[in-house]
């Protein structure tokens, strides 16, 4: 997002390119993140090209997302309610992220550090909330990897293992946010500078639009 | 916001020293360290790879005769003998080897940009190693589905290894990606950020050019293989039905249904393809500068052959599914992917031609790097026209899962690649060790080995001819196959056993030359790219002294008219260098007018 104040106001892509410097204006350990992003990003694309495969290849009927997927307050159940709310939850983190960065570059250790430990703390109770969904699923309604009692026994299969993988990149992400975290706290990045909050945001922002995708893709279609 | 481009900062910045003997050799954050570990283990595992080769050509040429392997085993070597090869041969020392030792030197850098990052690499490489290895010693041994790993055969209890050996196998390639993902981001960040002053892209030496396309293709194509390799994993161990159709084994309907066999297939060679361009764009690469530097020529169109670097690249991801002719898919997606695949040949046969230009009125000089450099385009062009039978679909069909599909794709990827690596290591050896190797010794390796390979690969293309299938232990009597195949079989098996043999040579002449080997001096082969020009050789832990160079030319200004000597290294600036004549060379573009 400060790629543009870095550029020269007339560098072209190709005068980049064909430059004797680096490719991009930016840190090394930024163009890193981003291509690690695009490589995640193509596990992220065969696990769901695998998954709509499966549905398609399966004998058995694919159960109704929105009547498994619905929790009950006293009335009516409602379809996709705590889907919602995680989903809510994560894309409010995203928010949270961009003001930790933006405090980062200003130096604001103080304001860095509780927006980030706010975005851990979204993304804490975003897993929590999966644990939660999780344990109903297999507790109370009986899925398993293996076999589940509303249909293709692939729903149960790739529900696990897509959540699964995302939940363990949200996981890592409030490692790695609370960690930084603590270090702008300590003022461990004075001297080298603040981009690492934002190679954070990044990554953040990465999961958080792979949800998106499982969202649509899986919960939705 | 002040950014201090790197080739700028301060030349101690987060260098991480060694203290001790252990940091400095086995936890070492230095690329050079990490780059021989890499190559090492890859060479060592290799050997176990050759060694299962052997035992398969001893059962194939001899059925009768050689009681080492059953039924079982030959299976099983043949699948360790194959992904060990592409995998944890060919790749890791092609990327983890030459990338982590050339990429720095060439691009003018102190080390990778993420050092600590690069030491797990090859840690974890070396796990996956362990893991692989492990299952030859568990119960049914390693799996014997074909390295390949087609479910659902690879599940099934006639698999030998169907129960721990795949797992392992699994669990192994799984690891090999992590590994290679921490590895990978490194060449590619450096490359793109890491080149010292003058060092623009187009006058990177097409070593670099090769690895970094490379690993752009493995860091997208891998995630498949690791995909792939979760979901037959969740088959195997928690009965999901992913790739699992509903089988019928023995008798017994199995728990899976539903599960799609092709989509492993689609996965597996979404990474699998790309594969062979991770093994052979590094290949292009260093053979080009090996061919430019002792031809005493610029390489041939340079431009041409960055691009055609990028090209094949681009290509390789959209050409997957020649593997599955015969896997029953739609007309049209076969014409689809064989009229890729042919593309493909465009910008590969465009190198050809460049590497034999590169050749054409050069100053020759004959020594054993130029010889392997030199059988590579021999084996490389018979490898690429075996290529055009069996990217048609209609030749493909016939000859599908013969001998000749064998004889192709170890003429294309597994000779060449393998001599290109033996040209590399001869031509990069006097810098690694600061010792010459025995000269005399490496030109009987190169013929053992280059001689070798067509008796071994030349009558295999026409055992396919005659049908012979392949990944048969035994033909047994047919009508279609004729006795006389039993005695190619049994000529090639002896060849096979020479040229295995041969091999000693190369580590009798590595070890003794590490010892006794004339002092090399700096740059032997008088070679301009910038890895020569380093103020140790072997190259110390920082790699350029106090100050990092600054480059002034491309990587391939030889016999230049009026030098001093016939090369202008890289990092002489255009006033200390003789003038050049200036029709012949335009320093502002790094391209040759003249031409050839």
């Amino acid at each position: 997002m400060s790629d543009a104040a870095i550029s020269e106001p007339n560098s072209t892509l190709v005068d980049d390119w064909s430059a004797d410097k680096q490719a991009y204006h930016v840190p090394w350990g930024k163009a890193m993140m981003w291509i690690f992003l695009v490589s995640d990003t193509f596990i992220f694309t065969s696990f769901l090209t695998g998954y709509l495969h499966v549905r398609l290849s399966t004998t058995e009927p694919w159960p109704l997302q929105s009547e498994i997927f619905a929790l009950s307050f006293g009335g009516d159940p409602i379809p996709l309610i705590l889907i919602a709310i995680m989903t809510f939850i994560l894309i409010t983190s995203s928010g949270t992220m961009a003001l930790a960065v933006n405090f980062g570059y200003r130096r604001d250790k103080q304001k860095t550090f509780w927006f980030m430990a706010a975005t851990a703390a979204f993304g804490a109770s975003f897993v929590g909330m999966q644990v939660f969904e999780w344990s109903k699923l297999i507790l109370e309604e009986g899925v398993r990897p293996w076999g589940n009692p509303f249909g293709a026994s692939q729903f149960g299969s790739v529900f696990f293992m897509i959540t699964g993988f995302h939940g363990l990149h949200v996981t890592a992400g409030v490692i790695y946010l609370l960690t930084v975290a603590f270090k702008v706290k300590k003022g461990h990045y004075d001297k080298k500078g603040y981009e690492i909050v934002e190679i954070a945001g990044l990554y953040w922002h990465f999961v958080d639009l792979v949800w998106v995708f499982i969202f649509a893709f899986f919960y939705l279609l | 916001m002040a950014y201090v481009p790197l080739a700028d900062q301060d030349s101690e910045m987060e260098m991480h020293h060694p203290h001790s003997w252990v940091t400095k050799y086995v936890w070492s954050q230095d690329h050079k360290v990490i780059a021989i570990q890499y190559g090492g283990l890859a060479i060592a595992v290799g050997v176990v790879a050759l060694i299962l080769s052997l035992l398969m050509r001893m059962q194939l040429g001899f059925p009768e005769t050689f009681d080492l392997i059953d039924p079982s085993s030959y299976y099983q070597s043949v699948t360790m003998h194959g992904m060990i090869m592409v995998v944890y041969m060919l790749t890791a020392l092609l990327l983890g080897g030459f990338g982590n030792y050339l990429i720095p030197l060439m691009c003018g850098a102190r080390d990778m940009v993420f050092p600590f990052l690069n030491m797990l690499s090859v840690w974890v490489y070396a796990l996956s190693v362990i893991i692989l290895l492990s299952s030859f010693f568990v119960g049914g041994g390693p799996t014997g589905a074909g390295w390949t790993l087609y479910p659902p055969q690879t599940a099934l209890a006639g698999t030998p290894g169907h129960d721990m050996g795949i797992v392992l196998m699994l669990l192994s390639l799984a690891v090999f990606v992590v590994a290679f993902t921490m590895g990978g981001l490194n060449y590619v960040t450096t490359v793109l950020q890491y080149r010292c002053r003058g060092l623009t892209m187009m006058r990177l030496p097409l070593t670099v050019w090769g690895i970094f396309i490379a690993t752009i293709l493995g860091l997208f194509a891998f995630p498949a293989l690791l995909v792939s390799a979760i979901m037959m994993l969740f088959d195997l161990l928690l009965g999901t039905s992913f790739f699992m159709p509903a089988v019928i084994e023995s008798g017994t309907p199995l728990d899976h249904n539903g599960g799609s066999p092709i989509l492993f297939q689609h996965l597996f060679w979404f990474f699998g393809h790309p594969e062979v361009y991770i093994v052979a764009l590094p290949a292009f690469g260093l053979v080009s500068d090996v061919l430019s530097t002792h031809a005493r020529k610029n390489i041939f169109g340079y431009r041409m052959m960055v691009w055609a670097i990028i090209a094949i690249g681009g290509l390789s991801f959209v050409v997957w599914a020649h593997h599955m002719y015969v896997s029953g898919m739609h007309p049209y997606f076969g014409f689809f992917f064989a009229t890729t695949t042919l593309i493909i040949a465009v910008p590969t046969a465009l190198k050809v031609y460049n590497w034999v230009l590169t050749l054409w009125e050069g100053d020759i000089r004959l020594n054993a790097p130029m010889y392997f450099a030199i059988g590579f385009i021999f084996t490389f062009i018979h490898g690429g026209l075996t290529g055009l039978f069996l990217g048609n679909v209609v030749i493909d069909l016939p000859l599908s899962d013969t001998y000749f599909v064998v004889a192709h794709f170890h003429m294309v990827m597994g000779v060449s690649p393998v001599l290109v690596i033996f040209a590399a290591l001869y031509h990069w050896f006097p810098k690694v060790s600061g010792r010459m190797f025995h000269e005399g010794m490496a030109k009987a390796h190169f013929w053992i080995t280059f001689l070798g390979t067509y008796a071994i690969y030349l009558p295999m293309h026409y055992l396919g001819f005659l049908g012979v299938p392949r990944r048969y232990y035994a033909m047994g009597s047919t009508d279609f196959i004729p006795e006389s195949a039993q005695d190619l079989n049994a000529a090639i098996t002896i060849a096979a056993l020479i040229v295995g043999a041969a091999q000693i040579l190369f580590f009798i002449n590595i070890f003794w030359s590490l010892r006794n080997g004339k002092a090399a001096g700096p740059n032997p082969w008088g070679s301009a790219s910038l890895e020569w020009q380093t103020p140790d050789t072997p190259p110390k832990h920082g790699n350029w002294g106090d100050e990092l160079p600054t480059v002034y030319r491309w990587a391939y200004d030889y016999s230049v008219p009026g030098a001093q000597e016939d090369f202008i290294p890289q990092n002489v600036p255009d006033g200390d260098e003789p003038a050049a004549d200036e029709q012949h060379f335009d320093s502002d573009h790094g391209v040759s007018k003249a031409g050839a």
